[in-house]
């Protein structure tokens, strides 16, 4: 079985600042991390590969420093790992970047056998889009498992794949032919910690580097920044609020005295609440 | 799959990225361990990089290394609670084409380090926490073990540059825990103000960088120092005082910090900052008295991990870094002319280390940290009041004459530390000096 995961390397969201003169977001000095939905993908992955044998390659687009996070990969238990690196694909929005990842796939279908299984994470943290995945699914025509809580069970030999999935209104039970894409949900696994042969492995890998010519795509005009229809016309920081919070002063007060104060202030701000929360009798 | 290095280096520090450099540029087949989960994760530092000793390993380390600025000014501050007396030089002297001293963030400094060990050839783990050295019968280290599922890992030899507070070689017997008084315990925070307020604050231009040290009442009669440098776009500021005083005054190191941001003498340089990042470190206060056994069957231990810092000047990374190399430099030599990595061959590196400023600088020092420590009230507290006093004294026009104001302030001294106490601290100080 081949499993191709695509991930993708985010700022860390924890610790992204605004610069605070200019309101933009100050990318530099930030750490960068494997968008974490892309990690229960993985993991999923690296499991039906030690379950069900085969290999495990994954995929990413973006700048030369994305390597780190492919090596990361490596280090967890994946068994190949495809940076597809080019200028050309600066600035890409979701439809331009699922261009060139599932031309990209086809060609690792190529190259390293024809995937049966392509994983991404449900979003990732700085687009928050869910768009990527279904958009190689579309463009591969592989059937899509979108918000996939759970693999139930595969059958290589069917060549089917149970699954379920988070839904609106509750738990879908999904069987589907492979091949197929799977978006994974959140919450589904926990990444293991690769072994010490896997770390020294992946600290000695070479990741495959691929432009915009290796993996075949010669139509330029559908990547980068040409290819996307989407433009940020602006981005500002939301601005602060005007009203301050209140601050009771808590010296020499009783904790009874500062309990009524609060309640007081707060059923002025809001006396609907009061009627609400009456009570019947003596209380 | 057990395999074999010529040499495993434990941490990425200063002293690792040396020691792992050297070795994997000449050709040995080096393994180096991090914990972090990137080299410099881990490493907190003030902090001021030293050109010369990193072009004993990387000559042309400006190419590419991010530096934040070269430092022109240097100012020394004695506080009390609201003045400071100092002295500063700057100099164009310093605007030089390879400039002596810079300020670095060490989490990019040492991520383009470790960029360089790489490219050396070395294989880079990060990660990975080392728990254990493996020894054979004969007790001589021949490997170690790590945290991640897998065998022993073999080397011919193992440096240890895992940092002051390592673990590993303590727990292995190599050397002993550091003491409470042979460490202090430094926080820093990351201001964030923009360039151009940060030049015009400090009177700079283009990538010119200001140090301010201080010592006095800040520390709280403790054996301490704060400091502030001046970054690109940002400010380090931070405080640090011996571990046992901490334990013993039951202050708080933030404590501290928060109040020397609010000096009059330092407020005005961080306002309107925003806190970046805030970190705290050990710093190895020992000196050349606590310097542990520096080699063994197996083994060399290098940089913090065997307080080689110089505390007098502030120097820290440059200690680790030459003592890295020239670990290095030793193992190399043992290899190149195939003897075992035993204790005998592995002296090399001492008397390397010897022959270098490092043991001379700390040796010529050693007196200090028993001075400093045992004397902190009168050069932390007393002399820096005194002599802020003495100096207003002097610089207050008023109606009394100028023989009295003389008088005032000699009485001063003699009234605080007496002539006796006077005359014994700066004997003291003078041979613990020398």
């Amino acid at each position: 079985m081949h499993i191709v995961i695509c991930i993708k390397q985010v700022p860390d969201s924890a610790q992204i600042r605004v610069h605070p003169v200019t309101n933009t977001i100050m990318r530099q000095g930030v750490p960068t991390i494997i968008n974490p939905y892309d990690l229960f993908a993985l993991e999923e992955a690296l499991r039906l590969r030690d379950a069900h044998g085969g290999e495990v390659t994954v995929l990413t687009m973006g700048p030369p420093m994305a390597e780190d996070a492919l090596r990361k990969a490596l280090t967890y238990g994946a068994d190949r790992a495809v940076l597809l690196t080019d200028r050309h694909f600066a600035g890409s929005d979701t439809l331009a970047t699922s261009f060139a990842l599932s031309q990209a796939i086809a060609k690792i279908g190529e190259t390293f056998g024809s995937p049966d299984i392509v994983f991404t994470g449900k979003q990732t943290i700085d687009g928050d889009t869910a768009q990527v995945g279904p958009g190689i699914a579309k463009r591969l025509d592989l059937l899509q498992l979108t918000y996939v809580a759970k693999i139930v069970s595969i059958d290589l030999n069917k060549r089917e794949i149970t699954v379920e999935r988070r839904s609106e209104g509750g738990t879908q039970t999904l069987m589907s032919k492979l091949p197929c894409l799977i978006t994974m949900l959140e919450g589904t696994n926990e990444i293991r910690r690769g072994s010490l042969d896997d770390a020294l492995r992946a600290a000695r890998s070479r990741i495959v580097k691929w432009n915009a010519a290796d993996a075949g795509i010669e139509d330029l005009t559908k990547c980068g920044l040409r290819g996307s229809p989407t433009v940020v016309k602006r981005v500002f920081a939301p601005a602060t609020r005007a009203e301050k919070a209140e601050q009771i002063d808590t010296t020499e007060k009783t904790p009874r005295d500062l309990a009524d104060e609060l309640i007081a202030g707060i059923f002025s701000r809001q006396p609907a609440l009061e009627d609400e929360l009456a009570f019947d009798g003596d209380a | 799959m057990t395999e074999k290095f010529d040499a495993i280096v434990i941490g990425a520090g200063m002293a690792g990225n040396a020691a792992a450099y050297t070795m994997a540029s000449r050709g040995l087949k080096v393994l180096q361990l991090e914990r972090g989960e990137y080299p410099g994760s881990k490493n907190v530092q003030g902090a001021i990089l030293y050109s010369n000793m990193l072009e004993k390993i990387i000559p042309d380390f400006r190419d590419d290394a991010p530096l934040e600025r070269h430092l022109v000014e240097q100012r020394f501050w004695m506080m009390d609670d609201t003045s400071h007396i100092g002295m500063q030089y700057r100099s164009d002297d310093f605007n030089e084409s390879r400039p002596n001293r810079y300020t670095v963030i060490r989490a990019q400094f040492d991520k383009w380090f470790s960029r360089k060990v790489r490219e050396a050839g070395a294989t880079v783990l990060c990660e990975t926490t080392v728990t254990e050295v493996a020894r054979d019968a004969d007790g001589k280290v021949i490997g170690v073990h790590t945290d991640r599922i897998g065998d022993v890992i073999l080397a011919d030899v193992v440096v240890l540059a895992e940092g002051v507070n390592g673990l590993l070689g303590t727990r292995a017997g190599l050397r002993e825990t550091p003491k409470p008084e042979t460490v202090a315990l430094a926080v820093k925070e990351m201001h964030f103000l923009p360039e151009d307020v940060i030049d015009q604050r400090f009177g700079l231009k283009a990538n010119e960088g200001c140090v301010i040290e201080a010592a006095g009442t800040i520390s709280r009669s403790m054996a301490g120092l704060a400091f502030l440098y001046t970054n690109k776009e940002s400010i380090s500021i931070g405080i640090g005082c011996l571990v046992s005083d901490f334990a013993a005054t039951m202050e708080s190191p933030y404590d501290l910090l928060e109040n020397f941001k609010k000096h009059p003498s330092v407020q005005p340089l961080i306002a309107d900052s925003e806190v970046k990042e805030y970190a705290a470190h050990l710093i190895p206060e020992g000196g050349y008295k606590a310097i542990p056994q520096l080699f063994g069957n197996g083994w060399v231990v290098t940089g913090d991990a065997a307080q080689l810092n110089n505390a007098v000047h502030r120097e820290g990374s440059n200690l680790a870094m030459t003592s890295g190399r020239l670990a290095g430099e030793a193992i190399v030599q043992v290899k190149t002319r195939g003897d075992p990595m035993i204790k005998e061959n592995l002296a090399l590196y001492k008397s390397k280390l010897d022959k270098s400023f490092v043991i001379k600088d700390l040796r010529k020092y050693k007196d200090m940290p028993a001075l400093l420590h045992t004397n902190s009230r009168n050069f932390f507290t007393t002399y820096p009041q005194l002599l802020s006093q003495a100096a207003q004294n002097f610089m207050r026009v008023d109606s009394t004459p100028k023989i009295d104001k003389e008088r005032a302030t000699t009485a001063a001294f003699i009234k605080e530390r007496s002539r006796w106490g006077l005359v014994s601290d700066a004997v003291r100080f003078a041979f613990a000096w020398r």
